[in-house]
């Protein structure tokens, strides 16, 4: 188990870097950079630029640097924010879309397990079809038109909360809500499939057959077999969350982390998108791991190796 | 004899799935609802055209210069910020939005089956290699390899075949169109992943049957066997998984054009003008409501037709 462990934490370290040179060779095959213009800038001008950072060096050079820079997790400065490293930016950004995205999730298990669940016990029933139709509609509502509409109803139609910016908890309830929809969407048929297969498998018979009451064998045993492929979704869903979703803080103008990649990669503003691609890559390969070993815990048949 | 008996007819795979989908209530009406919808988009054009704009009698006799009306008997969806009418733009958006779904859908196909089954069928190192490659792609963000393409193909440098393309199907040599073709491939090019993985998947699962084993004995070359005996054989879960990516592909152009990235004035798509509608939504909601529920009802109709593709196709997983 440990050693398990060990190794997938080491693989970690070369995947980041081999991600982080593919998102590097992206970058530096597209046309343009950050300091091109609508403007032709003089060539001496130019020149120096390049000089300054370091653009003249061979490019076997500048890419030996930013692998070195990378290893130290120290992605140097922003090149459209003067002055500001790129760990400031992404620390500064991210306790906003955190916050969202992990309120989020725990609204969208509590939604998505309790009507999955309830779907499954009563399959085939007005419950199932009421709950597998929600879903549906979670799924099938782009999250820009969910947000709005909120806001229309609850902020501008009757004045629950306010419809946009940070600060007090009311704040949060609309983007959190918005930005659940669709998780809870997914976690409800993910659970209601992954519990239907479980509760016709052998073990769920035996445990009847040993006469346990109906309330334990499904929350002590149907339901830990039957959220694993839930807790596979987890995994890459909380990475994307925690990294914020653009849309939701364009919506309700929250000052998270998604904006500040898309802004980068228009920017052409390369650390900063390098530091967030290899921070994002180092978190969803953490996630995975940590929903890879949680799995030893819901089903005693799994095994490492 | 005895005329009664009548001969045992043969069902063949699909017939089955057909009897299936159809007893499936959500399916058919998903199946439905999206005839309905491709029918207007393809020909409403056509015999709405004629309300695009605003008329005489409604241009506001004080003189302001508000364009944006409320739902009427003339303009049944309203009229959008420079007083086109809504309905005949959701139409028109429409087309575009359809036209992901299929183009890109067709490009994540193509590369996805071809990719997935090489490699599942040449295994070993290879196999190994290219699945990494795989892993590796998904970890960047999407959004940065559709960036990137976009640049480096964009305006001067789309692809001659690219331009071909759009005039063939769009009916004109505009500038703009081209872009919106580079877009669906773009698209296509990044949504592929998943659909490698289920292919290659299906052929490690194929690959040691007999008849893979039989072909190889008459002498089929591999590239044969790949695409004429395999991948035929992986049709069902594909296209179970394509059902599910067209729907997937058009949430994720509009999310594109909602950045400002997709599709752009004049040419309109439901994600752009629900982008446009978001603006103006205190004032004129309607221009976010309509175009915004269109998609929405061919999203819902799209994921019950895959659901019910999927139980059709594949009744041992089927999800009782």
């Amino acid at each position: 188990m440990l050693s398990f462990i060990l190794r997938r934490l080491l693989i970690i370290i070369p995947m980041a870097l081999l991600v982080v040179t593919l998102t590097w060779v992206l970058i530096r095959i597209a046309p343009g950079n950050f300091y091109s213009s609508e403007k032709k800038l003089p060539p001496a001008i130019e020149e120096n630029i390049k000089k300054k950072y370091g653009l003249d060096k061979p490019w076997y050079q500048q890419y030996g640097l930013m692998i070195y820079n990378v290893v130290r997790l120290d992605f140097g400065d922003s090149l459209k924010y003067q002055g500001q490293s790129v760990n400031e930016i992404i620390w500064r950004h991210l306790p906003y879309s955190a916050t969202i995205g992990l309120l989020a999730y725990v609204l969208a298990l509590v939604f998505g397990l309790t009507f999955g669940i309830i779907a499954a016990l009563k399959q085939n029933s007005l419950w199932d079809y009421g709950s597998m139709a929600l879903a549906m509609l979670g799924l099938s509502v782009p999250n820009f038109v969910l947000g709005p509409i909120l806001v229309l109803g609850f902020a501008l139609g009757i004045y629950w909360f306010p419809p946009a910016r940070w600060g007090t908890v009311a704040n949060l309830v609309l983007p959190v809500i918005t930005l659940s929809a669709i998780y809870a969407a997914y976690i409800a048929r993910l659970t209601r499939a992954g519990m239907l297969e479980v509760m016709r498998s052998d073990y769920i018979r035996t445990a009847r057959a040993k006469g346990l009451d109906e309330k334990t064998v499904l929350l002590k045993h149907a339901l830990r077999g039957g959220i694993i492929p839930v807790v596979s979704f987890t995994g890459p869903a909380l990475a994307a969350l925690l990294a914020g979703t653009v849309v939701v803080e364009r919506v309700f103008a929250i000052p998270g982390l998604g904006n500040i990649f898309i802004q980068s990669v228009l920017n052409r503003d390369e650390p900063l998108t390098l530091g967030i691609v290899a921070f994002l890559s180092i978190l969803i390969m953490v996630f995975n791991l940590i929903v890879d070993i949680s799995y030893g815990f819901l089903d005693p048949r799994i095994r490492y190796d | 004899m005895d005329e009664n008996v009548t001969p045992i007819k043969g069902t063949s795979l699909w017939r089955d799935a057909w009897k299936r989908l159809l007893k499936n209530r959500l399916a058919v009406f998903g199946l439905v609802m999206l005839t309905f919808i491709a029918l207007f988009v393809i020909f409403g054009p056509l015999v709405l055209y004629w309300t695009t704009g605003i008329t005489a009698d409604e241009i506001p006799a004080n003189g302001d210069l508000i364009k944006s009306f409320p739902p009427s008997r003339l303009h049944w969806m309203g009229t959008d910020e420079a007083g086109r009418d809504l309905f005949a733009r959701v139409l028109q958006g429409g087309r575009i939005s359809l036209m992901v779904g299929i183009i890109s859908t067709i490009v994540s196909l193509v590369v996805g089956v071809s990719y997935g089954a090489i490699a599942g069928f040449l295994g070993g190192r290879i196999d190994n290699v290219m699945m990494r490659i795989v892993d590796m792609i998904y970890a960047i963000p999407y959004i940065l390899i559709v960036i990137v393409l976009l640049s480096v193909f964009g305006g001067q440098n789309t692809p001659a075949w690219i331009k071909y393309l759009s005039e063939t199907i769009g009916g004109s040599g505009n500038q703009g169109l081209s872009q919106i073709f580079l877009l669906f491939f773009a698209l296509g090019l990044v949504s592929w992943l998943t659909m490698a993985r289920v292919v290659r998947g299906q052929v490690l699962s194929l690959k040691n049957q007999e008849f893979v084993m039989a072909a190889r004995a008459t002498g089929v070359s591999t590239f044969g066997i790949i695409f004429r005996h395999l991948v035929p054989n992986t049709l069902g879960p594909v296209i179970v998984y394509a059902t599910l990516t067209v729907p997937s592909v058009m949430l994720t152009e509009a999310f594109l054009s909602y950045l400002g990235l997709g599709v752009q004035a004049p040419f309109a798509s439901w994600g752009s003008l629900a982008a446009d509608g978001v603006k103006n939504i205190a004032i004129f909601p309607w221009q976010l409501l309509f175009p915004g529920l269109t998609m929405a009802l061919t999203l819902f109709s799209l994921n019950f037709l895959g659901d019910g593709l999927r139980d059709a196709l594949d009744p041992q997983t089927r999800k009782f």
